[in-house]
């Protein structure tokens, strides 16, 4: 598989290690990683840099993932490019507003690896 | 229709619910299997306790608590990296472990999961000092267990509508 770029979004940088961690473990073995602390942060950097994959948490301050998610599609920033929600929020609304906010996908905390295999790779695949 | 927890907090309140949850974030993240214990719990000094608020149809607070060296040991097997001092990473670990508790307890009942948002953790660190909370709806307080490690999870409710 060619090289894959991810931005990870979430206000835990153990967090985002952990995410990182699953990522290469579910195969991406040629993977960039790309990190932010926050929403705005996230935002920024996908002015910056092209990224083939976005993995986002919702509850964060200031700009949760969600809303993060609205200002990708409202900056028409990342085009194409998929968007996984990695969260503890567990609800069916809280799925549903993540897909209408315009996730593919929505992995539930605490997660294996295997987990992340099943949602992540199918979505990199197909982009 | 608009939902009421009131009239389902014997099912909220369920002390299994908060069993199964600390088991899934141990086990599913950590490859640890903990178990409840009855005993003393956290008795080193020097300890670490995060915080993550409920609000909403229920509101109150998750609370974890660990001595400084099972916080040592539990950060260390979430990154892979080593620690000898309670550090940042450590703290961020710890309110992580937490944040995933606090999701994980609420996700055992659909009303719950679906009616009540969780805060951004809070770690505090120091030596001999005790969470009080006054005139609760219910708590849970549970003491847990891996190898020689111990510590304490609670819920506590201030309010439920």
């Amino acid at each position: 598989m060619s090289e894959i770029r991810a931005l990870i979004v979430d206000d835990s940088s153990v967090m985002r290690k952990i995410v990182e961690r699953a990522l290469r473990q579910a195969g991406l073995d040629a993977l960039v990683v790309h990190e932010a602390g926050t929403g705005a942060e996230g935002l920024e950097l996908l002015k910056a840099k092209p990224v083939d994959l976005i993995l986002s948490d919702i509850n964060m301050p200031a700009m949760d993932g969600l809303e993060f998610l609205r200002q990708i599609r409202a900056q028409n920033l990342a085009q194409g490019v998929p968007v996984v929600m990695i969260t503890t929020e567990s609800s069916e609304e809280h799925v549903k507003q993540a897909i209408l906010a315009g996730a593919q996908g929505y992995i539930r905390k605490p997660f294996t690896a295997e987990q992340v295999k099943e949602r992540v790779l199918p979505l990199v695949r197909v982009a | 229709m608009a939902v009421s927890l009131r009239e389902s907090v014997e099912r909220v309140s369920d002390p299994r619910n908060l069993d199964a949850g600390v088991e899934e974030v141990f086990r599913l993240m950590l490859g640890i299997e903990c178990r409840r214990e009855a005993g003393p719990g956290v008795v080193e000094r020097e300890s670490v306790t995060a915080v993550v608020g409920f609000g909403g149809l229920l509101s109150g607070a998750c609370v974890f608590r660990s001595g400084a060296h099972t916080a040592l040991k539990i950060a260390a097997q979430m990154t892979g990296m080593e620690f000898d001092v309670i550090d940042d990473t450590v703290k961020d670990g710890i309110g992580e472990i937490c944040n995933m508790l606090a999701g994980a307890w609420k996700g055992k009942v659909p009303e719950l999961a679906a009616n009540c948002g969780l805060s951004v953790p809070a770690v505090i660190t120091g030596r001999d000092y005790n969470l009080h909370v006054q005139a609760p709806e219910f708590q849970l307080h549970h003491g847990y267990r891996f190898g020689e490690e111990v510590f304490e999870v609670t819920i506590v409710c201030d309010g439920l509508q």
